[in-house]
């Protein structure tokens, strides 16, 4: 063998990855630093097919980042931005030292600063890309759009994390993108369909924090720099496409009508414009008046290779977006001051209906309690004194699950003080063999115009004969344990009888079920086949398989711990009924 | 000062030990030393607890009674005193005369006064301009000329924002992007997570047990189900900012992977292979029970016309049997585990071989066509002994009066236990594999002239089971992991066939005779092909304990092996002369009856050598016929 001798780890995937210290090294950056690259710029490790032959032949637990990356890094201005940073902070400590204030002053009025333009546009080559992932980025600006502006961090980032919340949101509410909301133990979600994109995110209850203390606030801000700053750009963007001012301005119609006074008496002016813009109740400007867009049609264009039925379907589905676009239209609603106004007044909003609150509870009120047109009264407390005739008091849950449900739900079930009904998520969508809550079953009845109450009846039956299918195998068995019962009482009659004269009875026709035999038939074949499945096979099979059998394991036990539970709710009734009675 | 002269007692017992630690005292009965150099000593102190409180209760004076540590004595605080503490408490100046707000009075005044503050005449330079400050002034005006110093820039601090999507070319991804794994979106939350969720998604008691003591990591929801009757009652949800922090470690600390989602329908896995049915026959049902044994029948032999079938056990007999109708022809005890039983294939002698003990009993069972024993019993008397005594490994023995009267006709005596005993296809010769560790563990022996031979002269490891081809002189010897052909004619080794096992049990050859099925101990059934290669053409792993037998049909395409988990499988194994084809292998029944003791199930099987039947013999101590 001629030539040099191959040394390993030379090539091939050990040389395309890095380890984290190395990188660190190569980019001549303290961790801190290398972190907030990374953050900053999308860096984030791979997990190599071969670890060992990445690691050199080590089993030790390191992380890679790809080396092509970091080489990628090494080209960052942002670098040299960090660079200065530091030499900032050196000079500054050391004028501290030296109590030179007017250089401290000097030192901190040419404080380096970095944009995180040039990485956005970077990170997302187009507008597409930033709206796919532009999830975490809602979810960190409305969280801290939360935080109380004490220390945690900036004061600066707060307000501008809840501006761009606010722009957000008034841009859902003018695109009219929202889709679904879902009231969960840890905040609600939000779903909008932004340029046919989902985008969702979570806010959480208007709560103060509790800050916890193993929470790094660093690595958080360093997201949230990034994350505010394609959110600003995502904003504009997405102003511009509806025609809107950016940054968002109300119509001068609006304002108008809030009055002035009130604005002055709530807030600081420079405050109280965000604060108008906040309270969600007012529409905004626009650059060019709307020239009746809505009602413009859009042209049919055919898609190759599409049945006429599939056009009908997606036409079908264009209304019934439309329709849910417009599921509040000419509704009226007044918040009751405990319930969470925010959320609401944006639902309601989003979909096409008017909301108003009591003019002390926030700025932005357009309407009174007293006024007559309103439709519906949102009220969170056991018993509303003073009805309204012409309204109906409900709690919250309504109108998120009707915004879910894709249609106004009867109004029964939601009174004041009444036991709610179950509020479902919206984001689940039951395959076949998965368990689907009676309710869902009912709510699915309503969107396809059936009603729920002979459907109960109905699926109640279905469920008995559920049921019944499920016996019929417990109950071959019990037959089976008959027959050997039976057997054996004829063989012990047999032995008694030994010493009567033998007599020959008339033997039963065994009637073979046919059908049976030809499934056990199968089942063997099946059984066969398997046995001679190769290792790798089998292997993948029997997960596919145990994990089938998981799911339905878990749905049965998701249904029987239901039907144990209706059954305990029905026996209950019966009780209360009999103790009236009585 | 007045206090202190009030303070001292009029005795003056000045200690002198100064400004330390009065505790370095505490073990000594003495707390200093006056002027004079004497021992000041404590004041008796022989108060108990009863008598602290005591005086606690009953003295007025208690509260303002406090110990001097220098002298260790009781001092009364006086009324003074007591008011300077008292002031001190409430951070006032000790001395009430002293005024602390008294109104100041400023050294200058803001206001011009009239009169200088100085008598003393101005100086010239505060007249003249300075000279150092106009240097100053015009290296600033000349910085400022040559566009050095500018003028700072009005501060922005609110980030503007542009259409930076307004040229965007969907073609400008960097070559990064190509290895970009994009972070997966967050799970979407289900029913569980609502605040009113339907009643069965909450967790019952022991559920909500079995959460709290999972790992944190395990657990499959990272929360529990909780039910708010109404949404004003819902609480702040404790952990949001964890879990928000949580997405970011995970979104710039975690190794990403792309994985490749198998979505394969799992039909789709299972091979597609012909019907039993079409396949048959084979056997389905059990037919027959032999009963008769009182322990497990380790092994089985079949007549060559099919009409009887021998089986020997552990309780020291063998026993013959009729096939067709169950029933025990006869039993021959012969004092010892009987090991291995063989018959004759060749259809014209009646001779079975047992491996008992030490010795291989050469019976013949007198059962059938009269003619047809005795010529077998006239074919072993025509033997005539050699004029010259030749060495044997063994002895051959002719049988005693009593035993030829049970049948038994020579016994071939060996000096170690025998194992296995298997016929040559002529029924002539037969080999024996003795439990022995040495070269002597394979022998050879010819029946017409009780003659036997060792054909190897080295041991080449622990010898399992050793097999004649059927129509070709090759000898196949199955160690614990390899089985090796021999020529018996040129005498060498052919082959050398790597089980992949760890431990062969059993050995079966195809009658074609290029096909051979070893059953192993890790349960395992390895089909080779000898003209493809030394390794198996396919692994079997049917059964789930070891296989203890193997058998293949003389002339079905039916191989069968037996297993200690109480099952028979039965396999389609078609050969075809076409070289180029390779065997089908093909499952087509598995057949159950034994009831496994100790852990032993079936332990022989055979086919019946004309129809697709098959017996099988168990730890039960039976023998059942499946047809």
């Amino acid at each position: 063998m001629g030539g040099l001798e191959k040394k390993k780890y030379e090539r091939g995937s050990a040389t395309n990855y890095i380890t984290r210290n190395r990188a660190r090294k190569k980019l001549q950056l303290s961790l801190p630093d290398f972190r907030r690259l990374c953050i900053l710029k999308g860096i984030y490790p791979h997990e190599p097919k071969h670890k060992k032959k990445v690691n050199k032949g080590s089993t030790a637990p390191r992380t890679f980042y790809l080396l092509k990356d970091i080489k990628f890094l090494l080209h960052e201005p942002i670098v040299n931005k960090f660079r200065e940073y530091k030499v900032f902070v050196r000079k500054l400590r050391k004028a501290y030292g030296k109590s030179e204030w007017s250089t401290v002053d000097r030192l901190k009025d040419n404080k380096p600063s970095y944009k995180l333009d040039h990485i956005v546009k970077e990170r997302y080559p187009t507008f597409v890309d930033a709206l796919r992932d532009l999830d975490d980025a809602l979810s960190m600006c409305f969280l801290f759009s939360t935080f109380p502006r004490t220390g945690k961090c900036h004061v600066q980032t707060i307000q501008l994390c809840r501006r761009l919340a606010v722009e957000f949101m008034n841009y859902v509410i003018a695109s009219r993108s929202l889709r679904k909301v879902f009231l969960s133990i840890k905040g609600i979600y939000y779903q909008a369909e932004v340029l046919g994109q989902p985008v969702t995110w979570i806010t959480p209850y208007t709560f103060a924090h509790d800050h916890p203390t193993d929470v790094d606030y660093r690595v958080m801000a360093t997201f949230t720099e990034f994350y505010t700053t394609l959110l600003g750009f995502v904003n504009f963007r997405l102003y511009q496409s509806l025609n809107l001012v950016y940054p968002p301005k109300i119509d001068s119609q609006t304002d108008a009508e809030l009055k002035p006074a009130e604005g002055t008496e709530y807030a600081m002016d420079s405050e109280s414009y965000l604060e108008k813009l906040s309270a969600l109740s007012a529409s905004l400007a626009r650059v060019l008046a709307p020239a009746h867009e809505d009602e413009m049609e859009m042209d049919e264009f055919p898609v190759e290779g599409e049945t006429a039925e599939q056009m009908d379907a997606r036409k079908q589905e264009q209304e019934a977006l439309e329709k849910h676009k417009k599921l509040f239209e000419g509704l009226r609603f007044f918040l009751n001051r405990e319930v969470p106004r925010e959320p609401l007044a944006f639902v309601i909003r989003c979909f096409g209906g008017q909301v108003s609150w009591d003019k002390s509870l926030c700025i932005g009120a357009t309407y009174d309690v007293t006024d007559p047109s309103i439709t519906h009264h949102i009220v969170d407390r056991p018993r509303v004194e003073p009805q309204v005739v012409g309204r109906y008091y409900l709690q919250p849950q309504w109108v998120f699950d009707s915004v879910n449900a894709k249609l106004c739900l009867p109004v029964a079930d939601y009174f004041p003080g009444v036991l709610l009904p179950p509020h479902l998520s919206p984001f689940v969508t039951e395959q076949e063999g998965d368990y689907i809550p009676p309710e869902k079953l009912k709510l699915l009845a309503m969107q396809r115009g059936e009603n729920p109450d002979d459907e109960s009846e109905e699926e109640d039956e279905e469920e008995e004969e559920e049921e019944d299918d499920d016996k019929e195998e417990e109950e071959d068995e019990s037959e089976k344990e008959e027959e050997m019962k039976l057997k054996k009482m004829e063989e012990q009659k047999t032995q008694s009888n030994k010493a009567l004269p033998v007599k020959v009875t008339a033997g039963k026709v065994r009637l073979e079920d046919k059908q049976r035999l030809e499934q056990e038939q199968q089942s063997e074949e099946k059984r066969l086949a398997i046995m001679m499945m190769k290792k790798r096979e089998k292997y993948l099979y029997k997960k596919i398989m145990f994990g089938k059998k998981r799911k339905v394991r878990e749905a049965n036990k998701l249904a029987a711990k239901r039907k144990a539970h209706d059954t305990a709710v029905k026996e209950e009734k019966k009780k209360s009924k009999k103790a009236r009675r009585a | 000062s007045p206090h202190s002269s009030s303070l001292r007692p009029l005795q003056d017992i000045r200690n002198t030990v100064g400004n330390i630690p009065m505790e370095w005292y505490q073990d000594f009965p003495h707390i200093g030393y006056n002027l004079d150099g004497k021992k000041i000593y404590k004041p008796i102190r022989n108060k108990d607890e009863l008598d602290m409180f005591l005086e606690k209760m009953e003295n007025p004076e208690y509260w303002r009674t406090v110990q001097d540590k220098m002298t260790g004595a009781d001092i009364k605080l006086t009324d003074e005193q007591v008011e300077l503490v008292h002031r001190l408490q409430r951070g006032q100046f000790g001395d009430v005369h002293f005024n602390p707000y008294e109104p100041a009075v400023d050294f200058f005044t803001h206001e011009v006064m009239i009169h200088p503050v100085t008598n003393r005449p101005a100086d010239k330079r505060s007249f003249i301009p300075s000279l150092i400050e106009k240097e100053k002034v015009s290296k600033l005006v000349h910085a400022i000329k040559m566009g050095w110093i500018k003028p700072r820039k009005p501060k922005d601090d609110t980030p503007t924002y542009y259409d930076l999507w307004a040229h965007e070319d969907p073609n400008s991804i960097l070559g990064r992007h190509k290895m970009h794994v994009p972070a997966p979106k967050m799970k979407l939350p289900g029913h569980e997570e609502s605040y009113n969720p339907p009643p069965e998604y909450l967790l019952s008691e022991e559920e909500k047990l079995a959460w709290e003591q999972q790992e944190p990591a395990e657990r499959k929801l990272n929360f529990v189900p909780q039910q708010y009757r109404c949404l004003r009652a819902v609480p702040a949800y404790p952990r949001f900012i964890h879990e928000r922090f949580e997405r970011c470690l995970d979104l710039y600390l975690c190794p990403r992977q792309r994985k490749m989602r198998v979505n394969v329908d799992p039909e789709d896995l299972i091979p597609k292979l012909p019907k039993p049915q079409d396949l048959q026959p084979f056997p389905t049902t059990q037919a027959l029970i032999y009963r008769g044994h009182s322990s497990l029948v380790r092994c089985l032999s079949v007549s060559p016309s099919g009409q009887w079938l021998v089986s020997g056990s552990d309780d020291g007999t063998v026993r013959f049997w009729e096939v067709c109708t169950a029933r025990c022809m006869k039993t021959l005890p012969v004092g010892g585990v009987v090991k291995s039983v063989a018959w004759n294939p060749n259809p014209t002698v009646c001779l079975v071989a047992v491996g008992v003990e030490q010795s291989v009993l050469l019976v013949n069972p007198c059962l059938g066509d009269k003619l047809l024993y005795g010529a077998t019993d006239q074919l072993l008397e025509s033997y005539v002994a050699p004029e010259e005594e030749r060495v044997q490994p063994v002895q051959w023995v002719t049988a005693t009066a009593e035993q030829h009267g049970k049948g038994v006709r020579l016994l071939v005596q060996h000096s170690k236990a025998v194992k296995q005993v298997t016929w040559h296809g002529k029924g002539d010769y037969f080999a024996s594999v003795v439990s022995d560790n040495s070269n002597m563990q394979v022998l050879i022996h010819q029946t017409s002239k009780r003659w036997s031979q060792n054909p190897f002269r080295k041991s080449k490891g622990l010898v399992q089971c050793v097999l004649f081809h059927p129509i070709r002189p090759y000898f196949f010897v199955a160690t614990q992991r390899y089985v090796r052909v021999y020529n018996l004619l040129k005498q060498e080794l052919t082959k050398k066939l790597m089980t992949n096992c760890k431990w062969v049990s059993s050995m079966a050859i195809h009658p074609g005779g290029d096909n051979i099925i070893c059953g192993s101990y890790d349960s395992k059934l390895a089909w080779f092909d000898l003209d493809l290669s030394t390794r198996p053409y396919q692994l079997l792993r049917h059964h789930k304990k070891a296989l203890r037998s193997v058998a293949f049909h003389k002339r079905y395409p039916l191989f069968a092996s037996a297993s200690d988990d109480g099952t028979v499988i039965v396999c389609h194994g078609m050969v075809y002369n076409d070289l180029l084809q390779n065997p089908l292998l093909v499952p087509v029944k598995v057949l159950k009856g034994h009831t496994p003791t100790l852990d032993l199930g079936v332990l022989a099987v055979l086919f019946h050598p004309t129809q697709p039947w098959v017996f099988s013999s168990g730890a039960d101590g039976t023998v059942r016929l499946y047809t």
